[in-house]
């Protein structure tokens, strides 16, 4: 039905654009004077009052019509009040099931007399779209025919309309981060009534796996994010031991030593690894990086597991080398001439200049981007959900394996959600604490390179 | 000056000293250089061995064992009008064990050869015919997928020096392949099926249609949502807020939600718009709802920088002869900016196409076999494609995967490619 109404208003707002616009030539040939908008305005502002009020209305019931509908049904459902929450979304769950005509086994009479009152709302939910979308649509159209005159302001009606969608749209990102923290927030609140907040920040032991049955051995589950935090750092730094020298040092090269040429050849080339979509370096990991790993650890005499750190973080610095790469060379380039002039008069190689001059000039900029990388290695995701371990130990020792923020919150939140047991909670804890350390990171690296800028 | 070319003149610059001083200091510069080149071989060599290892495991699915059948259809007796109740199994399997010369087998031995084709022979038959009807009346040659153990023995992938405890195919099985190798009826053609057909269980059989459907479909949404908003938000911020703590903070703001995790985009759909909202769980439109979000602060960053790129002699001399400040940007500033947003807009969608994390948060993971027809249908993408039969045990799921991130790379080369071409044809330098 949505679909249909949507296609309706769409051309209604199209037929109303040409008809304004048609009714405002007419007018202005047929009257003398000024005209004070063109006919284009006119159309516009007629498409405008015909479809857009229909079409926000349609987004906002159709964003709110399931849940609505989902309590109505509920409330209706017999022997409601005794369920519990889990219970309760079964059920529903069930109906739409039948509803859809997915019926696998024969449902009960009262899930069929919940799935006719489903249909019988759904039905009702259309008509109140058409009408109401019609309606409106009507209105409008009626409205901004009338208006089309001589005089008649339509440009100002249309840039109001477009400067009104600006606002909004600029206030997307604020939305979007309002968003995150109110749903991160809300949903750790309730896994903090279940797990108080001292136990999960400093407790010693990841184990989320929790009984389903009352009777089952696999005990309380253990949420102490301590040793998440561990590896998730144990993971970073090897990625950093590898991106920062390696990102700095070509750095240097690309800026200081190469020829024109090559840099023009090499750069691109260096960018494609930070535009290689991370599952693909997890899915090398796994397959290439990991084994070589093991056998490394077999040649030195460490026993080396499957998913190691090592294969993880190697491939997670490979990837962030570009931004260390460009950041640098960012901070390089905005040290001024005159100083590396300087150095070089004294006297000074140009490798002195760099290690003494350059580079302390530019470590604001180089702290800043390293930063900047330490929160995306954090944040990242693929690599280590396919190549690290699932089980939170602390180790310091590369070749064993260790799990991280991301990976949790992948594995826990993979498969059926639930919003009602610790487990699916604890990810959105999980997600908060990494928001936070990102955000916190972020903001550091941002107010270094800031202040490294005003410098000169 | 006389003072300084006295102290110059203390200095004995050939002395073995300074030489040698000079020599290390030289030596120093050397290593400098070679660590940075070291660091470049180092980052392109990985990027080879990436890109190499991926090629030589993925160029084989693009291939597939496939042996071709004769069925003579007219003599099956099968009712035109009850084409999906007919006994196509016993039939297909008819045909399968005489091409093999193998119906004299035991049953046991029947079913070991059986176990050389595809398990859904049957189908796949049943469903060409009902396609095309005029292969009823007659003999016609059917194309069969060879199962995956088989299709690994035919590309070399399983070797027949290992002994045969320790492989998936029997000495037997191996002999009669070799007879049907032998008959010419065993072919390697390109793997259509690779790129036309669903999800499957079984390797032989799946392919990316429905992933390559689902990223469609979750790109449109993006599109359609962070383009219009995107360059709104942009035009706003950059021509029209004024300057106050305010629009500060929405700037800050905008910095630092291009850098939080994607992951943490996935926990805000997984929890607004399938637990608040109720949309449904698995859908293109989620995905690219979440995918809009996440490409929403870099595209308003790009479209900001390209709108100060222009200079502002053409605002203006726009607003000089009397346009309205919309009519100067829509008419005259945004136009110029438009490749560079164009741009921006490509390699920020190139972006989101590879983006998995927050994908499979949403559901984006389910196992779907049939592809996806608009943005409410439950469907994978392709990077939660790759990652599904990454974690697949089959063998042949190895090669698969290899060859959809084959695919993935080829679709961001080629969006990558488009927008290079448009920043070299269109962009304008003032």
């Amino acid at each position: 039905m949505a679909g249909y109404v949507l296609m309706f208003l769409l051309a209604a707002a199209i037929v109303m654009a040409f008809a304004g616009a048609a009714k405002a030539r007419r007018t202005a040939d047929a009257v003398p004077g000024k005209t004070h908008s063109r006919p284009i305005y006119h159309g516009l502002n007629a498409a405008i009052w015909t479809g857009i009020p229909a079409f926000v209305f349609l987004l906002l019931w159709l964003f709110l019509q399931n849940t609505v509908i989902d309590h109505l049904v509920l409330s209706a459902y017999p022997g409601v009040e005794a369920m519990d929450a889990s219970a309760r979304s079964i059920a529903i769950s069930e109906v739409r099931q039948i509803v859809a005509g997915n019926i696998f086994k024969q449902p009960t009479p009262e899930a069929l007399a919940a799935a006719d009152h489903l249909r019988s709302l759904q039905a009702i939910s259309g008509w109140v779209i058409a009408t109401v979308a019609f309606a409106s649509a009507a209105i409008g159209a009626f409205l901004a025919w009338r208006f089309v005159g001589k005089r008649a302001r339509a440009r100002h009606s249309v840039e109001r309309a477009v400067s009104i969608f600006m606002l909004l749209s600029s206030l997307a990102a604020i939305i979007t981060t309002i968003g995150i923290v109110t749903s991160l927030v809300f949903e750790a609140m309730r896994f903090f009534s279940m797990v108080p907040v001292q136990e999960f920040l400093f407790g010693l032991r990841w184990e989320p796996q929790i009984a389903l049955r009352a009777d089952q051995v696999a005990g309380q589950g253990a949420f102490g994010v301590i040793p998440v935090i561990f590896g998730t750092v144990v993971i970073s730094l090897i990625a950093m031991l590898v991106a920062v020298p390696t990102g700095i040092y070509s750095a240097i090269y690309l800026t200081e030593y190469s020829p024109a040429r090559f840099r023009a050849v090499v750069k691109p080339l260096l960018e494609i690894l930070a535009g290689i979509p991370t599952v693909v370096y997890g899915f090398f990991a796994v397959l290439t990086v990991a084994p070589a790993v093991r056998d490394l650890g077999t040649a030195i005499g460490i026993p080396a597991e499957p998913n190691s750190a090592l294969a993880a973080g190697l491939v997670m610095g490979v990837m962030i080398i570009p931004f260390i790469s460009s950041l640098s060379d960012d901070a390089f380039a905005a040290v001024p001439r005159a100083l590396r002039d300087g150095s070089l008069a004294l006297g000074a190689t140009k490798g002195e200049t760099i290690k003494k001059v350059l580079l302390p000039a530019a470590l604001p900029g180089i702290i800043g981007g390293v930063l900047l990388a330490l929160s995306r290695a954090i944040g990242e995701t693929m690599i280590v959900v396919m190549a690290a371990g699932l089980i939170a130990t602390m180790t310091l020792n590369p070749f064993a394996s260790v799990t991280t923020v991301t990976v949790q919150i992948v594995t826990l939140l993979i498969g059926d959600a639930e919003f009602d047991n610790p487990k699916t909670l604890a990810a959105f804890a999980l997600g908060l604490v990494l928001f936070v350390i990102t955000l916190g990171l972020n903001l550091i690296a941002l107010r270094t390179v800031r202040r490294f800028r005003e410098k000169y | 000056m006389s003072a300084v070319q006295q102290n110059v003149q203390t200095v004995d610059w050939h002395s073995d000293a300074i030489k040698a001083r000079r020599k290390s200091r030289y030596a120093a510069e050397t290593r400098l250089k070679a660590y940075g080149l070291i660091a470049i071989v180092f980052a392109l060599g990985f990027l080879t061995i990436l890109i190499g290892s991926l090629t030589v495991k993925g160029y084989k699915a693009f291939e597939q064992t496939v042996v071709s059948v004769e069925i003579d259809l007219a003599t099956s007796g099968f009712d035109r009008d009850k084409l999906m109740d007919a006994n196509w199994k016993s039939l297909v399997k008819k045909a399968l064990l005489e091409v093999g010369g193998a119906e004299s087998l035991k049953k046991k031995e029947q079913k070991a050869y059986l176990d050389m084709f595809t398990d859904n022979a049957a189908y796949l038959v049943r469903d060409q015919v009902i396609a095309d009807p005029a292969r009823l009346s007659g003999k016609s040659s059917f194309v069969i997928p060879l199962s995956d153990p088989f299709d690994q023995l035919a590309k070399g992938e399983i070797s027949r020096d290992t002994p045969e405890d320790q492989r998936r195919v029997n000495d037997r099985q191996i002999a009669a392949f070799d007879q049907l190798v032998a008959k010419g009826v065993v072919s390697k053609p390109f793997n259509w099926g690779l790129i036309f057909n669903a999800d499957s269980r079984f390797p032989e059989l799946a392919g990316l249609a429905g992933a390559i459907s689902g990223s469609f479909w979750s790109i449109v949404v993006c599109f359609a949502i962070s383009f219009p908003v995107g360059i709104a938000a942009a035009i706003y911020l950059e021509e029209f807020a004024p300057k106050n703590r305010w629009t500060d903070l929405i700037e800050i703001n905008i910095n630092n939600l291009a850098a939080v995790p994607s992951v943490v985009f996935g926990l805000l759909g997984l929890a607004v718009f399938l637990g608040w909202f109720g949309l449904p769980r698995s859908a293109p439109l989620v995905g690219g709802l979440v995918l809009a979000l996440m490409t929403l602060p870099t595209l308003i960053i790009v479209t900001r920088v390209s709108l100060k790129s222009v200079p502002s002699s053409i605002r203006e001399a726009a607003l000089g002869i009397g346009a309205s400040k919309h009519e100067a940007i829509f008419h005259h500033i945004l136009p110029l900016a438009m490749p560079t947003v164009m741009t921006g807009t490509i390699i920020s969608l190139a972006r989101a196409l590879g983006e998995t994390a927050p994908l499979l948060l949403i559901g984006m993971n389910a196992f779907m076999t049939s592809t996806a027809h608009g943005v409410f249908d439950a469907s994978t993408a392709l990077p939660t494609q790759i990652y599904i039969w990454s974690d697949s045990p089959e063998r042949g799921f190895v090669s698969r995967t290899s060859a959809a991130i084959l695919v993935l790379l080829a679709f961001l080369v080629l969006m990558n490619g488009i927008a290079i071409f448009l920043r070299q044809r269109f962009e304008r330098r003032w």
